[in-house]
């Protein structure tokens, strides 16, 4: 019993350890996001400032090129791609587990699949060609399109989950009781899943938000360019970053992530609804 | 309030058959429940009515109309489930209030007539909850509410009790027909609980395997069930079955261990008795049988198995060869008996089947 508790303690011990070690390992570079754009210093260290100031904010503004890139293209891009992806994903993971379509699960785990592909570097050059032969090129469209086909796979996967786990019960007692198709989608189905539609549509967000390879292949003109690729603006043109810039902007470029997250979360919630029983 | 007609309908699953030729009419504000084992096909049967399911072949109507391929929502009747379905993100009032809702009636209507019904099944100060936020028992009312509070032609019930503790479930049972005597709607019950579907029906469909093995009043089916498996599934404690072979010259029924019952009256009076030597079955309930610690005339002998006290009666299980045999004393007191027992079944009251399970008489 004795022998018992020690090794349980001792076992403890190193669980902390070990998880002490490994939250450092990752906070790190969060700490660095947290301090770097605050000092006038530019290094790698973390180390709160001795005197904080804002001037690497005010050189960031000054950038107009970089500004537009984060706070119009790629809210717009980020934007658009939630949008498409969270409705798209809704809609068709809705259609796949209420209906009995013969292969479907083979459906979509090819469709995954091809994911990876499509809007991998394997798929540039074609994709680069069908966007250039819809006239598509250089427009926030053609980006939002391309990566909307890249995310809706995995998003129709995630949606399936959360659609599965609800049961239909009440989608049919919304019918019994005189509801349309349609009527019944808008004031069941669809708030059940909302939980759902919020995870799809944060991640298609975020995935959106940090792209690099398919903005810079589909885009020309720099005042279409997203963030990813205005980070370039604060490198010297001998290629080495200006730390103290890249921090204020990477500081600001997390902001709006944050913001979605929280806004959604206090507006609808990723809460979970129990109400049939057994 | 209307009549429920089903004309050879046939639903398959693949190769299941739920529903097998059912031809049934359920009359004007008739309380009749669907009763018979899992997977009989009672509650495929209630779907076909509301229109969850389409009908294979045949046709389904509601009054004189024929609603066979008509969606859910125009067929206007009202659905209890068995996991209640409330919508969770909705308040009890919103979820009584929904089938209004969605035939356009106004706000303030909606919460009147939702108050109205509400305070009738007791959950007036209930409203303002979530699902999520009731007990078993005001969930299952709060689903009885939003089906009794527009006026649909007929209730579909889905064992809408099984997810009750025996106590509550009597008294949602004695409410549920309070309920439906005074709305007088054409209501379809559906339950494997034999108890449940007499209690509460005017008239019972036993089903198995997709099909209506019998139909009639609850006294019906329990004084003359037509076949061995309405026999057995019928009464609690079930009917004794004991299989045999019928001696009809030496006016004698043989069990399959050599116990011999002298039947020689009831082959006399069936105007159809079966042939000599016919594999049969005898079916005699519990409460008619006697049983005596004495040699007797026309007894026959058991080994005393167990005895089971049920407070207002008393069960006396016997073996009889290799069967066991169930007697039932409307006595609180377990009589006492010796080993070595004889029964005597009261054969005027007794019930003969063919080798196929039919009734012969
Ligand atoms: N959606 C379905 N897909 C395939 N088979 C089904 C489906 N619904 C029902 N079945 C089958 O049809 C038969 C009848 O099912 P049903 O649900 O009507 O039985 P039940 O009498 O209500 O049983 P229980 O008392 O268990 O609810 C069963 O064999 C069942 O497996
Ligand atoms: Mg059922």
């Amino acid at each position: 019993m004795n022998r018992y508790r020690i090794r349980t303690t001792t076992s403890r011990a190193l669980l902390l350890v070990f998880a002490f070690i490994m939250s450092a390992f990752f906070a790190l570079p969060l700490l660095w996001l947290l301090t770097a754009p605050f000092s006038t210093q530019a290094n790698l260290a973390v180390k709160i400032p001795e005197t904080p100031s804002l001037a690497n904010f005010e050189a960031v503004f000054r950038n107009k090129f970089a500004i537009r890139a984060l706070f119009q293209n790629n809210l717009i891009i980020g934007g658009g791609v939630m949008v498409l992806v969270a409705s798209v994903a809704t809609l068709a993971s809705y259609g796949l587990s209420r209906t009995r379509v013969p292969g479907r699960d083979v459906l979509v785990y090819i469709l995954i699949l091809f994911s990876s592909v499509v809007s991998g570097t394997a798929a540039m050059v074609p994709l680069f060609l069908l966007i250039f032969n819809l006239g598509l090129i250089d427009t926030y469209l053609g980006v939002i399109l391309v990566m909307t086909g890249g995310l809706l796979p995995s998003g129709i996967f995630i949606m399936r989950d959360f659609v599965d786990s609800i049961p239909r019960s009440y989608e049919e007692a919304a019918l019994v009781a005189g509801a349309s198709s349609f009527r019944m989608f808008r004031d069941v189905a669809f708030p059940l899943v909302r939980p759902g539609v919020m995870v799809v549509a944060i991640w298609a967000f975020v995935n959106a938000w940090g792209a690099f390879l398919i903005p810079s292949v589909l885009l020309r003109s720099p005042e279409h360019m997203p963030a990813s690729i205005a980070f370039y603006s604060f490198y010297t043109e001998a290629g080495t970053p200006n730390l103290t810039l890249v921090s204020a902007y990477a500081f600001l470029y997390t902001i709006p992530v944050l913001l979605l997250y929280l806004i959604v979360n206090w507006r609808f919630g990723f809460r979970f609804f129990g109400g049939i029983k057994s | 309030m209307s009549q429920i007609t089903f004309e050879n309908v046939v639903k398959r699953f693949g190769s299941v058959v739920a529903v097998d030729n059912v031809t049934l009419t359920i009359g004007e504000g008739e309380f009749v429940a669907l009763l018979g084992p899992s997977g009989c096909g009672k509650t495929t049967t209630l779907r076909l009515i509301a229109g969850l399911e389409l009908a294979d072949q045949g046709r389904i109507l509601i009054g004189d109309r024929d609603v066979t391929y008509l969606p859910p929502a125009a067929r206007d009747v009202a659905m209890v489930f068995q996991d209640y379905a409330l919508y969770p993100h909705m308040t009890i009032l919103d979820n009584i209030g929904y089938p209004l809702k969605v035939r356009g009636v106004s706000r303030a209507e909606r919460a009147r007539r939702v108050t109205e019904v509400a305070r009738e099944l007791q959950i007036a100060n209930l409203l303002e909850r979530r699902p999520s936020q009731l007990s078993g028992g005001q969930q299952q009312r709060a689903s009885v509410a939003r089906a009794v509070v527009h006026q649909a032609v007929a209730f579909l019930f889905d064992e809408p009790l099984s997810n009750l503790d025996a106590q509550l479930r009597l008294e949602a049972r004695a409410f549920l027909k309070h309920l439906q005597n005074e709305l007088g709607v054409t209501t379809v019950y559906v339950t494997h609980d034999q108890a449940e579907a007499m209690a509460l029906a005017d008239r019972i469909v036993v089903m198995r395997l997709g099909k209506i093995m019998q139909i009639g009043t609850p006294l019906e089916v329990y004084r003359n069930p037509a076949n061995t498996f309405v026999a057995s599934f019928i009464g609690s404690p079930p009917m004794n079955l004991l299989s045999g072979t019928a001696l009809v010259g030496q006016g004698q029924f043989v069990m399959d261990d050599e116990t011999v019952i002298d039947m020689g009256e009831v082959y006399r009076r069936m105007s159809r008795p079966p042939l000599d030597g016919q594999e049969i079955t005898l079916g005699i309930r519990p409460e008619h049988i006697t049983i005596h610690a004495e040699p007797h005339p026309h007894a026959i002998p058991g080994q005393l198995y167990v005895v089971q006290p049920m407070g207002g009666e008393t069960l006396v299980n016997v073996r009889v060869g290799s069967k066991l045999v169930t007697v039932r004393l409307f006595q609180d007191e377990p009589p006492a008996l010796p080993d070595q027992v004889w029964l005597k079944p009261a054969l005027d009251a007794s019930f003969v089947y063919g080798a196929d399970g039919e009734r012969l008489s």
